[in-house]
């Protein structure tokens, strides 16, 4: 699936965009936060809050108990500023 | 009858005369027009130190657009309202230029008043924009406000 992050997250994580594959273990929202979380210093400094994550699968927000099964996009990023 | 709708997600500055007047022209079915301007102050979201210098939004393309589309069919659908225009700039906007602008018609004017405020409160909340402010000491990150999540929570369908 490719991950997409924004704003804080994106700058934090320091890239825009990756694909990845987490093992089938990995079944929520909350699970993939979890997941990337462990793969760096860089990613547990971009989700050290988890809660205030916000994400989208497929251009649409998801609450993080959200299924990713089937998932081709999951974006990453903080609450919204815009207007 | 399909509601003339449009989006657009723009770098460039728009006029908010040409807009309104784009919306109604031609058409002798519509009695109200509201638009709303949000613009770029100079001073900091949260009140402490120098000016800013700019907003820099960022935004999820595709995204946005579908999110904004989605909002706008969710007010043609609650009000009767006969057209909608919704801009939203990104990148760099400097003090005193737009960022973004609502323009709805409609027959009588509490259709049009009601949309408007509708999708500005679910743009601020729901719409995948960021602001960062640039200023003289570095930039940083606008927070969200609650008092957003407080005005777009009472358009609410129970």
């Amino acid at each position: 699936m490719k991950v997409l992050y924004f704003a804080w997250v994106r700058e934090r994580v320091g890239k825009a965009e990756e694909a990845l594959d987490p093992p089938p273990a990995v079944a929520t929202v909350a699970d993939l936060i979890a997941w990337l979380s462990q793969r760096g210093d860089e990613y547990a400094y971009a989700f050290e809050k988890p809660k205030v994550i916000r994400a989208a699968i497929d251009r649409m927000h998801v609450n993080q108990d959200t299924a990713i099964a089937g998932a081709r996009e999951v974006a990453f990023f903080p609450p919204m500023t815009g207007g | 009858m399909t509601v003339p709708v449009t989006i657009r997600l723009q770098k460039e500055d728009f006029d908010v005369a040409r807009e309104v007047a784009a919306l109604s022209r031609g058409r002798t079915d519509i009695g109200a027009v509201v638009s709303f301007s949000g613009i770029c102050r100079s001073d900091k979201a949260d009140g402490e130190g120098d000016a800013i210098a700019a907003l820099v939004l960022e935004h999820y393309p595709g995204m946005a657009e579908e999110e904004i589309a989605r909002h706008a069919e969710e007010a043609v659908s609650r009000w009767p309202i006969t057209g909608l225009t919704v801009i939203h700039r990104f990148g760099r906007i400097a003090p005193g230029d737009n960022i973004v602008l609502v323009v709805t018609a409609s027959a009588h004017r509490e259709a049009a008043f009601h949309a408007a405020e509708f999708l500005m409160d679910y743009l601020k909340t729901r719409a995948p924009f960021w602001k960062r402010e640039e200023g003289s000491s570095g930039s940083s990150w606008v927070d969200a406000h609650d008092r957003d999540d407080t005005a777009a929570a009472r358009w609410a369908k129970s």
